[in-house]
């Protein structure tokens, strides 16, 4: 195997690596700021500099006299490659002076303090003291270069992270360097603001507190975040991504490199679409009884014949006029309505299945885990094998976005097509469709389920929903209101929930653990940033219930039972996907 | 020798009409052409490489091996890019060399377009260069007109366009991967190399970048042969095999505090001293000289001492300059501050760095406006060491920046920190002010 060196460690050579990759392989940190594996290698920060060499047959050694930029050069068989003698600390000291010159060191109010590479390296890499008398340059700072983006043109390194991004991966142009020298910076044209869909990226780029998020903006000191990694739901694209939070409220969503589902970035839809996890229209207690005309504060309790189980009961008893969703803290101090629900549930699925169970119907939704789909779906079949288990609606909004645009707004070609915002608004179609394959041997379809409503209504139909927006629309809303018990797991308030008779409430995807599956099958496992919600809690924990299964939910044990039971999941085996996910199926 | 010296390359300067065709023609213009396409084109490069011709933009590289690199039977468009953006600070001899003999350098442009393949040259031209802009519009319409441009030029099979583009009127337009930039359109930003722009160049081709004083030599090397190129000049080095030698003709631009400053056709390696007494008239005012620069600003300073150095592609270096560049000598007389010139110096690169590169945007800015604070009085002895660590990061450590402005930044600190250190030091310990002029200080 040709190898080489990298402060006399060897390493193998591994193709189309430059020195700063190859360094890594053989611990040693290369500091760069221009450099990203993503972006067109312009070698202008020149922090990256080191001495580099050859090492000839007959073993000795030719270094080079200049020093060369290590993410320029490629790392190929008998490089030598010198990060730490002094003329490579000095140049690196050096570079950070020049750095710090016009910098203004305003850490102690930027947000990118904690986790900043200006820091960073001057900590590792700089000098102790500073010879700068000179004042320095100062700038306007920029809140206009976009809707969620700030520029604080003073930290600026002009390492044109940014402008690249623009050109080369969003293909949209806004950034550009204006002005010449020490005084350039970054600009928009007039009137032409960064915000593309994937302008929040150059947040994350930008190695400096130069563009900062608008909407984390002061909001949190890095250091006090704690992340989960996560998978974003907001499009089967399925971006792995990392979830900050503090004190169990999410602060922001980064992208996390992953090479198998979208690279280094993410969207912006996605970027701040977990904020409906923190909505005031979340379902925060199980409800029974319909509420009248989305009437969601004060829903009018209309049970179904006699009280049946202790939930109803409870709620009959507490105040005709206060429901469960209503009813005070102190009216429920001592309440936990789950195991009464969960009652309540057993026995009306459990009734309906023996009555009528061919009209009886499940329809499960894409917004759904697999763990989830795969835990109800057993219940229900094994209540009875008649109840139809369905798919609903996936929610489809217009066509695939693809990047880089074109100068004119076109989409790439195929094949040049680097990032995509697919058009299927939802996580996990392809898991939740092979549960159902496997349940139910064929797909029941929105049209099919939704025919049947019409003609001959099916008696008790259960439907999870737990989109982030609203998911059926007000016709269909409609018919599965003609079902005699209309049962609804959410997240959110909305139609449907309005509609429902019994209301369970869902949890987001940030504070649960589940698997979804993209639409390349490749399957990732998010894991919880936050608690849940108060008075929500994991719709595993509910399914986990309701069929009865002791102990609780351990997502590693239920995939590996996924993995023997159905053959599609056969690479849930060992229970864990990694970091990355595996593929599941294609 | 020198006396006797008939000028080549300006042979037509001053003369009525020199910008025409028909008077290049009766002139014995177009010669170098027809007999160059007569040969094949790897006959061309032969003659261009025998000749020792070596590239007058600065960096003084082999002409004929230049146009070696390119690779061989190439499908598709080969460029040339001739450079005129000239705007090394007291170099003006393109300028002059197309005022009054466009076609010298047309035909030179033509010859090179042959024997390197390039089916397009395109004439990068200083933006304020505005009456050279004019006559070679009109030079060039005129070959158009007469088969010297176009399809099948005087019978042959080949053919060239030559386009005239207008600069984007800066200083780093005349880096030839900056020049490849703005001629795409872009920022001049220079390109990191490799790929040098003979494998990957303008519009992504092969593309030969020279200056225009290089390619008008190669009109008069096809005319009168390679010998005659090579019976002026500094031959090569025999103790040192990878010096090329100092053939040709050279324009030497000399301007400051001389008596008659000008543009001088003289053998390559003359002495700056000969160059100022004989041919400049001598100081002016009766002064003495202080500093020389031997090839526009970049290249550092010659001592008063230094003045018997060959302005030669050798000879500057081994006076501890950058080297030749541009032959643009410019003189300083014992009345100037060297601290002045030294942060006018520096005031010119920190204006026009690309910013690209953190040591030079940076580096450039920094020691301006510390040489600026010492001419104010409130200099610092410390101020020297940290003039020198610029200077050293920013060019002369090999390997720093990308392209070759930051070099040039950094020479002229060393040199006059190096040969005129007690004049710095006088100034600072005694507080020394200059007085500003306003212009200066408007800056
Ligand atoms: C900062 C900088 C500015 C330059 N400006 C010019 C210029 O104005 N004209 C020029 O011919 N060469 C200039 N050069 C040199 C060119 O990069 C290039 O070497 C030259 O055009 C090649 O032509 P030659 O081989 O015929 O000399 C410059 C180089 C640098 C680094
Ligand atoms: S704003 Fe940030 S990413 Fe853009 S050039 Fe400046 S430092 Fe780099
Ligand atoms: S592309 Fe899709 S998965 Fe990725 S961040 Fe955007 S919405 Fe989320
Ligand atoms: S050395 Fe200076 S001028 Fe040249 S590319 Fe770098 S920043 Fe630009
Ligand atoms: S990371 Fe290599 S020069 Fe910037």
């Amino acid at each position: 195997m040709p190898s080489l060196f990298i402060n006399s460690v060897e390493i193998e050579v591994q193709p189309k690596e430059n020195i700063v990759q190859a360094a890594r392989r053989a611990g040693v940190e290369i500091p760069h700021y221009c450099w990203h594996p993503d972006l067109s290698v312009v070698a202008s920060c020149r922090m990256c500099l080191v001495e580099a060499g050859t090492k000839k047959d007959d073993g000795t050694v030719a270094m080079q006299p200049r020093l060369v930029p290590a993410c320029q050069t490629p790392a190929t068989p008998n490089t030598v490659v010198v990060t730490d003698s002094p003329k490579v600390k000095s140049s690196q000291a050096q570079t950070l002076e020049y750095l710090l010159l016009n910098h203004p060191l305003d850490c102690s109010i930027c947000d990118q303090a904690g986790e900043c590479y200006l820091q960073d390296y001057t900590y590792q890499f700089g000098k102790a003291e500073s010879r700068l008398d000179e004042p320095k340059v100062q700038r306007q700072d920029k809140y206009y270069i976009g809707e969620q983006i700030a520029l604080f043109t003073d930290r600026c390194v002009m390492c044109t992270r940014c402008v690249r991004f623009t050109r080369e991966y969003s293909g949209t142009a806004e950034l550009f360097v204006t002005s010449r020298g020490s005084v350039e910076e970054i600009e928009v044209l007039p009137g032409q603001p960064c915000d593309n869909k994937l302008a929040g990226n150059v947040v994350d780029l930008c190695p400096v507190g130069a563009l900062c998020s608008k909407d984390f903006l002061y909001k949190k000191r890095v250091w006090w975040l704690k992340s989960a990694d996560s998978v974003c739901q907001l499009c089967s694209t399925g971006c792995s991504i990392t979830v900050d939070q503090s004190e169990s409220k999410v602060e922001r969503v980064r992208p996390r490199e992953n090479p198998q589902a979208q690279g280094s970035f993410m969207c912006d839809d996605g970027r701040f679409g977990w904020k409906f996890a923190h909505s005031e229209n979340r379902i925060r207690a199980p409800r029974i009884g319909r509420a009248s005309h989305g009437q969601v504060a004060s829903p009018q309790l209309t049970t179904i014949g006699a009280p049946t189980n202790a939930v109803e009961q409870y709620s009959m008893s507490v105040n005709q006029s206060t429901p469960l969703a209503t009813a005070t803290v102190s009216d429920l101090t001592f309440a936990d309505p789950w195991p009464g629900l969960i009652n309540h549930l057993q026995s009306v699925l459990k009734q309906s299945a023996q009555d009528h169970p061919t009209k009886t119907l499940a329809v499960f939704s894409p917004f759904m885990t697999c763990e989830e789909a795969y835990l109800l779906a057993d219940y229900l079949k094994k209540t009875n094998p008649k109840i139809t288990l369905a798919m609903g609606p996936v929610p489809v909004v217009g066509e695939d976005d693809t990047y880089p645009k074109g100068p004119k707004g076109q989409s790439p070609a195929a094949e040049k097509t680097r990032f995509t915002i697919r058009a299927e608004k939802a996580p996990n179609r392809l898991g939740v469709e092979a549960v159902l394959q496997h349940f139910q041997k064929s797909i029941v379809n929105d049209e099919q389920w939704l025919s049947s409503m019409e003609l001959n209504p099916f008696e008790t139909v259960l439907v999870v929903g737990n989109s982030p927006a609203e998911w059926l629309n007000d016709e269909t809303v409609s018919k599965l209101r003609r079902a005699g018990k209309l049962i609804v797991v959410d997240i959110l308030e909305n139609n449907l929930t309005h509609a429902a008779d019994v209301v369970i409430p869902g949890v987001s995807f940030v504070e649960k653990e589940g698997t979804v599956v993209n639409h390349a099958g490749l399957a990732q496992t998010f894991h919880p940033a936050i608690r849940c919600s108060d008075g929500t809690r994991p719709d595993v924990r509910t399914y986990m219930e309701l069929s009865g299964r002791s102990g609780l939910y351990h997502g590693p044990t239920i995939r590996a039972e996924m993995a023997s039971v159905i053959p599609a999941f056969a690479a849930f085996e060992t229970g864990e996907l990694g970091e990355l996910g595996k593929r599941v199926f294609s | 020798m020198n006396e006797a010296f008939e000028p080549v390359l300006l042979r037509r300067r001053g003369v009525a009409g020199s910008q025409t065709l028909a008077y290049y023609q009766q002139d014995g213009g177009y010669n170098g052409l027809q007999k160059a396409l007569k040969m094949t084109p790897a006959e061309v490069i032969k003659v261009v490489s025998d000749s020792g011709l070596r590239g007058r933009g600065g960096a003084g590289f082999h002409t004929g091996s230049k146009w070696g690199f390119l690779p061989k039977n190439y499908e598709g468009p080969i460029y040339l890019c001739v450079n005129g953006d000239e705007s090394e600070p007291g170099t003006f001899n393109n300028r002059i060399l197309i005022e009054e003999d466009p076609h010298q350098l047309l035909e030179g442009i033509a010859i090179a377009s042959y024997a390197t393949g390039a089916s397009v040259a395109y004439l990068y031209l200083r933006y304020e260069y505005g009456q050279c802009y004019r006559t070679l519009e009109k030079a060039i319409e005129e070959m158009y007109a007469n088969n010297l441009l176009g399809k099948n030029i005087l019978g042959s099979n080949f053919s060239l366009d030559v386009y005239l583009v207008r600069g984007a009127c800066a200083y780093i337009c005349g880096e030839e991967t900056g020049l490849i930039e703005s001629l795409e359109g872009k920022r001049a930003w220079p390109r990191i190399k490799p790929p040098f722009p003979a494998i990957e160049g303008a519009f992504r081709r092969p593309t030969v970048v020279n200056n225009i004083e290089t390619l008008a030599c190669v009109t008069h090397i096809l005319d009168k042969g390679p010998e005659w190129f090579m019976s002026m000049g500094v031959p090569k080095d025999p103790n040192n095999p990878r010096d090329p030698g100092s053939y040709g003709p050279k324009l030497y631009c000399v301007s400051g505090h001389v008596n008659n400053p000008g543009l001088f056709e003289l053998p390559l390696g003359i002495t700056a001293r000969e160059l100022i007494e004989k041919h400049a008239g001598g100081v002016w005012k009766g002064r003495k000289v202080k500093a020389v620069v031997p090839g526009g600003i970049s290249m550092g300073f010659l001592s008063a001492d230094e003045l018997d150095t060959p302005l030669d592609f050798a000879g500057p270096g081994k006076a501890g300059c950058l080297g030749l560049g541009t032959a643009a000598v410019i003189v300083i007389d014992d009345q100037t501050s060297m601290v002045d010139v030294l942060y006018n110096n520096c005031r010119f690169f920190a204006h026009e760095s690309c910013g690209q590169c953190t040591p030079c945007r940076e580096g450039t800015a920094w020691s301006s406006k510390i040489l600026r604070r010492i001419r104010d009085g409130h200099g610092k002895m410390s101020d020297l060491k940290t003039l020198e660590d610029i200077s050293n990061t920013i060019g002369i450590m090999p390997g720093t920046t990308i392209c070759g402005l930051a070099d040039g930044a950094a020479w002229p600190i060393k040199n006059a920190l190096k040969k005129f250190r007690p004049e710095f030091e006088e100034y600072i310990s005694k507080g020394q002010k200059t007085e500003m002029r306003e212009a200066l200080a408007a800056h």
